[in-house]
């Protein structure tokens, strides 16, 4: 009987379940965006690989890569796991509305492209020589190479110059 | 872990690469979110209020746009932050949104101004000039400090007080 009572007390009018929501602090939501300049990686793999992690997040493929919107921790999890794809070759920043507002969906705003667009294929276009940058940092290990010293031209190497000239 | 200013404030690639270096940018896109994702919009669709050229007046006279002074309202406390700066010079499209070529030279002027590391390069236009932008950001970005700031330290504490006490 006394287990009747409790369930009873337990079980909440519409009002107050949304009452309770109301209430309840919401968790702080982000928006990644994630552009793939990759020869390896497609959007689509990269959609699938969150799709299989189960993380509760909102995914949205673009012409770019993916917006990805949810609660941080999932978002910033999910991101780095997208970024182990192809480490150099994926980049990513965060964006200010979630993915399909209204307020920047080209959707609702009757097309065109969106507000951001144009920065962000301009800088596009850079990311293949910035990720070829990356790899060649990494493949040396070290910051910055040292620019060869200055140094008087060889009578030998000054000889091998003037034979090309005059053997062409 | 150190609070970088980046120049263009909404740039993907430097972005990237502060946070791929281990430090935090500080972008526009966060103070977009605080404002367009506020549970209570006093102005809808996105937020603007009557308040915030007033923000800007800490950084910007009343002779100033008003334009000026609401970017301002957003990138002032970001430049109050800053700790160290990146500045790209020439990006290639600086239209739109942070198109407004005076609010971007008062910003400069204010991070210049602030005796913060500053880096300041030339936006790449070849695979050439990628490589020596990748790698003296890197250089700059592994010259400032690894561990969290006074500052930062402060406000996480400050962070966790206010957790434990919604608790």
């Amino acid at each position: 009987m006394d287990s009747h009572i409790l369930i009873f007390f337990q079980v909440k009018s519409p009002e107050a379940k949304e009452r309770q929501k109301m209430t309840e602090i919401k968790k702080e939501e982000i928006t990644k965006v994630i552009v793939i300049s990759s020869d390896k990686v497609l959007p689509s793999d990269a959609a699938m690989k969150i799709y299989e992690s189960e993380f509760p997040v909102t995914v949205k493929e673009t012409c770019f890569g993916l917006i990805v919107t949810g609660p941080k921790e999932d978002v910033l999890s999910v991101a780095e796991k997208i970024r182990e794809l192809d480490k150099n070759h994926i980049f990513i920043k965060d964006r200010g509305f979630p993915a399909g507002d209204e307020r920047r969906c080209r959707a609702s705003r009757g097309g065109g492209p969106r507000p951001g667009f144009h920065f962000l294929r301009e800088e596009v276009e850079m990311l293949p020589a910035i990720g070829a940058a990356l790899d060649d940092l990494e493949a040396k290990g070290c910051v910055k190479e040292k620019p060869e010293e200055k140094r008087r031209l060889k009578v030998s190497e000054l000889e091998k110059v003037i034979e090309a000239e005059l053997s062409r | 872990m150190v609070k970088v200013f980046i120049y263009p404030i909404n740039s993907l690639i430097l972005a990237d690469l502060v946070e791929r270096f281990g430090h935090r940018p500080l972008s526009m896109m966060n103070q977009i979110r605080e404002k367009v994702t506020n549970i209570g919009l006093d102005s809808p669709p996105i937020n603007i209020t009557s308040e915030d050229p007033k923000l800007g007046l800490k950084y910007a006279a009343i002779e100033v746009p008003a334009g000026v002074r609401g970017r301002m309202s957003l990138i002032g406390p970001l430049i109050e932050e800053t700790e160290a700066a990146i500045i790209v010079e020439n990006p290639p499209a600086n239209f739109g949104c942070v198109g407004c070529n005076r609010t971007n030279e008062l910003m400069k002027y204010l991070v210049r101004s602030k005796n913060v590391p500053i880096l300041e390069v030339k936006y790449p236009e070849s695979s050439e000039e990628a490589r020596d932008f990748v790698s003296q950001i890197a250089e700059f970005l592994e010259s400032l400090p690894k561990e969290n700031s006074e500052e930062s330290n402060k406000a996480d504490k400050e962070k966790t007080a206010e957790e434990e006490d919604s608790k």
